[in-house]
């Protein structure tokens, strides 16, 4: 049944993954993205990895690729020109996908890490609470990385504002304080002058 | 019953998967950004699948931090992305050539 679940979710992962990379699309690139990610979390819910499998759904599905795709559509992008070269490096890089593939599975493949040298852990009690597991060692080990974190994040919203802030030249915003205060001398001025003959 | 070797042949196969996509989209900084978190969602599979068979639970600590410097980077590499297209009028990988000597 696990290996039944695993199988297909990996399948569509793998799938999915590879429309990320060769659609023309980059608004349906990242919705393909989304599934990958989406079927993940499913995987490492297979792990019992519950914590990350639901982080993983709410900062990436429900804020990372949401910035993406804001910005694949507020971008006006010729495809075409971007697209080009594509059928010339297939061949190439799917010789250099395929061989390394090989290598790593030779690596990893089940001679290594098979059953018989890492055995599948027994299943977790209900009560087991990974969330929990996480926090103990989150908040006392890793307190430190933890705060870091927290740091990079806090740069990361202000370099983000600051790179994209522009400061406007021509704005024609009124401002309020300023006009309250105005005088009805400020805005007219009368002018006393002799009429000049009109030469024509 | 799955193994380990399962797991980790299919983050194997997620990143060769992205390298490929560096490779063939090297025109789209977008597809780039992509392919670079699709990178570290496979290696953030590696890391479960250890924690996972090994006991360990700092793996999934390793793998937070990994989701966290991801979204850092993913905002400013966006971020960069738009003041490049406001700037150039274009994404393609060949016009950001100012710095060539």
């Amino acid at each position: 049944m696990e290996q039944t679940i695993f199988y297909i979710f990996s399948t569509i992962l793998v799938l999915s993954a590879g429309a990320v990379i060769t659609v023309r699309n980059p608004v349906f690139a990242a919705l393909f993205l989304v599934l990958a990610f989406f079927t993940s979390a499913a995987i490492w819910i297979l792990l019992e990895a519950e914590f990350l499998a639901l982080t993983l759904v709410l900062v990436y599905v429900g804020a990372v690729m949401v910035l993406f795709l804001f910005v694949v559509m507020m971008l006006d992008i010729n495809l075409t020109v971007l697209r080009e070269g594509f059928a010339r490096y297939l061949p190439v890089g799917l010789l250099v996908a395929v061989i390394m593939v090989a290598q790593l599975v030779y690596i990893v493949g089940p001679a290594r890490f098979g059953l018989d040298k890492f055995p599948a852990p027994p299943p977790r009690d209900a009560d087991y609470s990974n969330t929990r597991e996480i926090g103990l060692v989150l908040y006392t080990e890793y307190l430190l990385a933890f705060e870091l974190a927290a740091v990079i994040l806090v740069v990361a919203i202000i370099a983000a504002i600051a790179l994209t802030l522009r400061k406007r030249i021509k704005t024609n915003f009124m401002k309020p304080e300023e006009q309250v205060l105005v005088k009805s001398k400020d805005r007219v001025r009368l002018v006393k002058m002799a009429t000049e003959k009109q030469d024509d | 019953m799955i193994s380990m070797s399962h797991f980790l042949i299919l983050g194997a196969i997620l990143f060769c998967i992205s390298v490929a996509g560096i490779f063939l989209n090297r025109k789209n900084v977008i597809i780039l950004l992509m392919a670079v978190e699709l990178m570290l969602l496979a290696v953030n599979m590696n890391f479960v699948a250890f924690s996972h068979f090994l006991g360990d639970i700092a793996g999934q600590v390793f793998v937070f931090f990994i989701l966290t410097v991801a979204a850092a980077e993913a905002a400013i590499g966006l971020a960069i992305l738009v003041v490049l297209f406001r700037n150039r009028r274009s994404i393609n990988v060949d016009d950001i050539n100012s710095l060539n000597g």
